[in-house]
């Protein structure tokens, strides 16, 4: 079975967050980052602040072009930020080198909006690709891929390609892709937006399994209200670069502060009445 | 009919198809990595670095515009450089790789280019060497649109090569136009460009239907 780093203190305990840990996986301060176009200079991230706890699902809320993506790209440095630090695990990631930073890849597993998996590759094949990389053995490629497949409930789809899956079946993949070398974090970058509510569901539950299994820590990005509301414990809400609001998500829900968050509670609302209003109706 | 023909077509067929084969690997040895350095040194790629791209694009766009029977004049010095002659196919052979690299390696460029970038940022969120991006991802992903693009390249080689042929490095083109042109043998010149015509229709059929075969692989339903 997979076993959970050891450097975690509150391993073991069923939900640490609401235990008032204090250790954090994840600590980010002053990050910024600019985007410059021939045309203008854009502010991506503006002096961004926060802390993840271990075994939290902390999610980021935000509009589109609020820099939710370029905030948790910079996690594991697809995107290299101006200014700030930020510490996963305890080491820096902001100050190391190219070699450290690959070593601490491996840690922090990823997975993305567009799935990104290897066409060439078998599901198989796309789950060992981070441990060929990592230069395990071939007898330990397969028993770890086989744990991994069979976590993520696609044993029976081992020997298939990516174009013969679903797009929930090639998520699954995506996260199995992302656990193989058995990270501390998972980074979700808008992982449900382009699957369907159903199969949203069963990749949101997957993710809330795999952090209670694995007391993973995960941080995901969404524009979506009812996913945030669904598996995260605390958020953060992004507006043009920069923190707004901070909290739990039942405070954002039950006292919203910023313009931004009653902005996004209310058109959920009015996004769902509307849809019963018509049902109502017979449509 | 002549009872020298089957002889002298042959030997022409022979000299041609060893023109081909070595220069379209030796093409391949030059172009294929130059066309993976054009793609990872451009610009957000994973071994970016402006200066070495825009240097290697130059080079490669001055050799292109050389017309090839040019070429094949100014780099016959460098064949007896390396293989130690500057006569006949085996000669042809170095301007005939020197020529066709660039072409190949611009071909190679835009198949790699196809990859979506994602795959590759995928590749290094989980700690890939850019070594192992290249070797794991870029090219197994883009490798049914390599075989197209190196069909292609065959079959520029192998115009190429009877342009060698008309300046002594022998093969089907030079039978063409000693013995077709000049001595109006009718039977050579009708022989070789069908000799011609099918090798063509064999190098497209037989990439395309390898490109086919991983693509299907890839794709197949179950």
């Amino acid at each position: 079975m997979l076993k959970a780093g050891v450097r975690k203190p509150d391993e073991g305990t069923a939900e640490p967050f609401e235990k008032g840990t204090t250790w954090n996986m994840i600590t980010v301060t002053g990050l910024s980052k600019a985007y410059i176009t021939p045309y203008a200079r854009v502010q991506a991230l503006k002096n961004v602040s926060l802390k993840v706890e271990t075994g939290d699902i902390f999610g980021v809320i935000g509009f589109s072009g609020a820099g939710k993506s370029t905030l948790i790209r910079c996690f594991n440095r697809l995107e290299e930020p101006d200014e700030g630090t930020i510490v996963i695990a305890g080491n820096n990631v902001t100050s190391m080198n190219q070699n450290q930073l690959r070593l601490a890849r491996r840690k922090i597993g990823m997975i993305f909006q567009q799935f990104n998996l290897f066409d060439s590759r078998t599901v198989f094949q796309n789950v060992s690709f981070p441990l060929e990389v990592a230069g395990y053995s071939r007898n330990k490629i397969r028993q770890r891929v086989g744990e991994i497949i069979e976590l993520v409930g696609l044993t029976e789809k081992a020997k298939a390609y990516p174009s013969q899956l679903s797009g929930g079946q090639k998520q699954r993949v995506g996260i199995a892709r992302a656990l193989a070398n058995d990270p501390d974090v998972l980074l979700s970058d808008e992982a449900t937006s382009a699957l369907d509510p159903q199969t949203t569901y069963s990749i949101l539950e997957l993710l809330q399994d795999l952090n209670r299994k694995l007391n993973l820590t995960i941080v995901l990005i969404t524009h979506e209200l009812d996913v945030l509301k669904y598996i995260c414990n605390n958020m953060a809400v992004l507006e043009r670069g920069e923190i707004v609001e901070r909290g739990t998500v039942k405070k954002l829900f039950l006292n919203p502060e910023s313009d931004t968050a009653r902005r996004f509670i209310g058109i959920t609302e009015s996004f769902h009445n509307h849809t019963v209003y018509r049902e109502g109706e017979g449509i | 009919m002549n009872s020298d023909l089957l002889p002298l077509l042959l030997q022409g067929t022979g000299e041609t198809l060893y023109m081909i084969l070595l220069a379209t690997v030796a093409s391949l040895v030059i172009g294929l990595p130059l066309g993976v350095i054009l793609v990872v040194t451009e610009k957000g790629h994973i071994m970016e670095s402006s200066q070495l791209n825009k240097v290697l694009g130059t080079i490669i766009n001055i050799v292109r515009s050389f017309p090839q029977i040019i070429l094949i004049v100014v780099l016959l010095p460098l064949a007896r450089l390396i293989v130690g002659t500057s006569l006949g196919s085996t000669a042809a052979i170095v301007p005939l790789a020197i020529g066709s690299a660039p072409f190949l390696a611009r071909v190679i460029e835009s198949s790699l280019k196809e990859v979506e970038n994602g795959k590759v940022e995928a590749a290094q969120a989980v700690g890939a060497r850019p070594i192992e991006v290249i070797g794991k991802v870029l090219i197994p992903e883009a490798l049914p649109s390599l075989i197209r693009g190196t069909t292609l390249a065959i079959i520029a080689i192998t115009g190429f090569t009877a342009i060698a042929g008309a300046i002594g490095a022998g093969g089907l083109g030079s039978l063409a136009i000693r013995f077709g042109y000049m001595r109006y043998r009718d039977d050579v010149m009708y022989s070789t460009v069908i000799i011609l015509i099918v090798m063509i229709q064999g190098v497209q059929l037989g990439g395309e239907l390898l490109a086919k075969r991983i693509d299907k692989r890839r794709h197949k339903l179950g």
